[in-house]
């Protein structure tokens, strides 16, 4: 039972804090969107106006135009899509098996995961960009599909095993004395059930593959197949910078993910507490 | 009956090796390749030249730059990993609380999480502008400054401005990981312990922060590795400059493949870097004694 909420001193506090904390988080991202409106003599003018003069929302307009931002768009939706479904086709039977079985080498294959978990696709880019080349797989969408795949399926493994294991194992064997092989059991009973770690797994990893820059900026350079971080990049000349446009663009990219991850707030924690509790 | 029963004898292999086949493929192999790298005399051209032992280490450990960026990435690592849980701290314990508005505040929080860090991170470039940006514009209108400053003028005031936006992106994450050790505290434990009479911050040392342990450990390693292989915040704000005085190991790692072209140094950085990130994680462990909380 929760006593009528009257507005102490101590709440008015809690909540002029949480606003302010609020407020800080999202500066960089309004000062994004109101430069993304400015008109280019604005932004080069001093001193520097805090909103637009002009509300130039044709910037949005102009920017399709300025770059080939539907090309990038589709790159980016292309790569994140399906480095996420095959995240989650390799890593459901993995965690399955983990969080369910003992079995011989399963520490080892543990341990493969923790270590893959500590390699950033950073880190390992020269041994990755060598690769690429040997392969030939410089300038196609399969090399970041493969490179994002692999760098998210141990946080998924991770995530997803804990929720398996959290399931109890009558739900199943109750599946199982139906006459339903273990695979059956595990698509109609078990992966309903671990819904919010699937979501949080899926949009974890599609936000991670969708926000990568350092490899595909290594490895891709015709714009038919650079993702929107990359591609935005080129607003960034060597003489100037075109603000509005950058800003613009970004926010096109921000926008979805963010409705995205908003979406899956009220499991964040609990899937986050999955992984942690483990 | 009897193929369920052969689908059982292979075990394990079935559900974990698509899996491992493509950890090994994209991740284990380009290790493999890039320590390998480092032994290997590569001309400007990416071709191999064959084998030169620890020449590469040599010409590395001959860098005089090597030793003030190794610093720096000492320094970097731990005040943005120290900063970010400090911070995140008391704002999770905000969050876990109820006010109006606190799904709004918590929707805000997640933006620089969902966000690109090379956007935020340009964001901040323009917010920091020395002539156009609006955080001179804001503090000339207070008066706190006479005339704009070069924030990121100077290697040590650059390098306190890549702090902070370090830890503006790694706050969010952290935070959640926190309020996520919040729930898992039951609402009677703080409660018994509000009976009892203790203040706020006697109660929040002795009962809160100890069952905060395990998942503040697990924030702590993740954000230990992000934070000591970030790249973009200092490539897009400074590009390790001026010169390679806010360089890290793992920008300095790309400006010697991709500017000096120099492959095998590159490499031999790399797997140094490697090695830095294991040590970091296992003394970590052992200082907080990771072993004896299982």
């Amino acid at each position: 039972m929760r006593k009528k909420s009257s507005m102490t001193g101590r709440k008015v506090t809690l909540t002029i804090s949480g606003w302010i904390i609020g407020l800080i988080f999202l500066l960089p991202y309004i000062e994004m969107l109101i430069t993304s409106v400015k008109s280019k003599s604005e932004i080069l003018s001093i001193p520097t106006t805090f909103l637009p003069t002009q509300w130039t929302w044709s910037n949005y307009v102009t920017i399709w135009k300025q770059l080939p931002l539907a090309q990038y768009l589709q790159t980016s939706i292309v790569v994140s899509l399906s480095a996420t479904v095959l995240v989650l086709l390799l890593a459901i039977p993995a965690a399955y098996y983990v969080g369910r079985n003992t079995f011989k080498g399963r520490n080892a294959f543990l341990l493969l995961v923790l270590v893959t978990q500590m390699f950033s696709p950073t880190s390992l880019i020269i041994g990755i960009f060598r690769e690429v080349i040997k392969f030939h797989l410089v300038n196609t969408w399969t090399a970041l599909i493969l490179i994002y795949a692999a760098f998210n399926m141990a946080f998924s493994i991770w995530i997803l095993s804990s929720f398996f294991a959290s399931i109890p194992i009558e739900i199943e064997e109750a599946a199982w004395i139906d006459g339903a092989s273990r695979f059956q059991a595990l698509r109609r009973v078990i992966l309903p059930i671990a819904l919010p770690g699937l979501v949080t797994a899926f949009i974890f990893t599609f936000i991670s593959a969708w926000n990568e820059f350092v490899i595909a900026l290594t490895i891709e350079s015709s714009p038919a197949h650079q993702p929107i971080t990359v591609g935005l990049e080129s607003l960034i000349g060597m003489y100037q910078v075109q603000w509005q446009y950058l800003f613009a663009g970004s926010l096109i990219a921000i926008v979805p993910v963010v409705i995205l991850f908003a979406l899956i707030e009220k499991w964040l924690v609990s899937g986050l507490t999955a992984g942690s509790v483990k | 009956m009897t193929s369920i029963h052969k689908k059982y004898r292979l075990g394990a292999l079935p559900w974990i090796s698509p899996a491992i086949a493509v950890i090994f493929l994209m991740v284990l192999y380009p290790a493999y390749e890039m320590i390998r790298t480092s032994f290997l005399n590569i001309d400007e051209t990416g071709t191999s030249r064959g084998f030169t032992g620890f020449s590469n280490y040599r010409t590395l450990f001959n860098n005089p730059n090597l030793v003030p960026v190794l610093e720096r990435t000492v320094v970097w690592t731990i005040s943005v990993v120290v900063l970010t849980v400090l911070i995140s701290l008391p704002v999770a314990q905000i969050l876990h609380a109820q006010f109006p508005g606190r799904r709004l505040v918590r929707y805000a929080l997640i933006v620089p999480w969902a966000a690109s860090v090379v956007m935020t991170s340009t964001s901040w470039l323009w917010i920091l502008n020395g002539y156009y940006g609006v955080l001179n514009r804001i503090l000339l209108s207070l008066g706190i400054i006479k005339e704009q400053i070069q924030f990121l003028g100077d290697p040590t005031q650059s390098f306190v401005w890549l702090i902070v936006v370090a830890v503006f992106v790694s706050v969010p994450f952290t935070t959640y990981v926190i309020l996520a050790g919040l729930t898992t505290i039951g609402e009677d434990i703080l409660e018994a312990s509000t009976v009892d009479g203790a203040s706020g911050w006697q109660r929040y040392k002795a009962i809160i922060f100890p069952l905060l342990r395990p998942a503040l450990l697990i924030g702590m390693v993740i954000n230990l590795i992000n934070v000591f292989n970030s790249f973009p915040i200092i490539w897009v704000m400074t590009t390790g400059g001026p010169g390679y005085s806010t360089d890290t190991t793992t920008t300095l790692a790309y400006k010697i493949t991709f500017r000096s072209a120099d492959i095998g140094q590159s490499a031999a950085m790399a797997t140094i870097n490697f090695g830095i990130i294991l040590l970091f994680i296992v003394l970590f462990l052992r200082v907080s004694r990771w072993k004896d909380q299982e």
